[in-house]
């Protein structure tokens, strides 16, 4: 699966459109991440546990929005946008969509 | 006697914190900045750029996509500083060195994963920024995230 954020594939023709794919995760924090991240509030820093947490979210996103497209019969996904919401205190829905294609 | 300890307390806690955060946070903010500039040199090769499309000449071989973020956090004293600067107005420079150091870190990753791919190159990058609210939910941040993603290309020669 050939994933791309601009209109095509680079160095390949698109031969045939699927339409929208999609993949999105609700993801909270536990307790204890946000308890270090208020010591991190006071000394300022890097918050590595909500990189790592939002890097794996986004991952997951990434991987529901390629099933969708494989199962179409797709071979790539071009133009992929992201974008985060945070639904309700403490939890953030990561949303991956793009258009599903076959490239040449 | 306990009104005194009461006092004492509600102005000494604050203020320790005060002088804890000057003092860690100016200790990483400059920790940092030295990384940033000594990494941005030793990544000057690899070609970030926000076209949409692939330069002329470029060779592509293959390509993918790229994505990286970083959740920094505020610390204590800026939060009080830029407090005070909310009365008066005007720039917050301590929340811009907060937020320019999380873009350029952000996209510092971003060539590290381009590179560790196998790529030489990413077009198209984009730059989003989201504020992410703590459980508690009060109003205080919890932190930023900045992310970056663009589409990365293996290249026949190197640009």
């Amino acid at each position: 699966m050939i994933l791309s954020n601009i209109e095509t594939v680079p160095g390949k023709t698109i031969t045939r459109f699927f339409g929208v794919v999609s993949g999105s995760t609700v993801r909270a924090k536990h307790i204890g991440k946000d308890i270090l991240a208020g010591f991190r509030n006071i000394v300022g820093g890097e918050l590595k546990a909500y990189t790592e947490l939002l890097t794996e979210a986004r991952e997951d996103a990434l991987r529901r929005m390629v099933e969708q497209a494989e199962s179409l019969g797709a071979n790539a996904v071009v133009n992929i946008r992201f974008s985060t919401s945070s639904v309700a205190q403490g939890a953030a829905e990561l949303f991956a969509y793009g258009t599903a294609v076959t490239v040449e | 006697m306990d009104q005194n300890a009461e006092v004492l307390v509600q102005l000494v806690i604050p203020l320790a914190l005060l002088v804890l955060a000057y003092f860690t946070g100016t200790v990483i903010e400059r920790r940092h900045y030295r990384s940033i500039r000594e990494r941005e040199r030793s990544w000057s090769e690899l070609p970030v750029i926000t076209l949409r499309s692939v330069p002329s000449g470029w060779r592509v071989v293959d390509s993918g996509l790229v994505s990286s973020s970083v959740v920094i956090s505020v610390d204590y004293f800026k939060r009080f500083l830029a407090g005070l600067r909310m009365i008066f107005g005007g720039r917050v420079k301590t929340y811009e060195s907060l937020l320019d150091r999380a873009r350029r870190e952000a996209l510092l990753r971003l060539k590290e994963q381009a590179q560790s791919g196998g790529y030489q190159a990413v077009i198209n990058v984009r730059v989003e920024t989201t504020r992410m609210a703590n459980a508690r939910g009060d109003s205080r941040i919890a932190g930023l995230e900045v992310l970056a993603f663009g589409t990365a290309l293996e290249l026949r020669e190197a640009p």
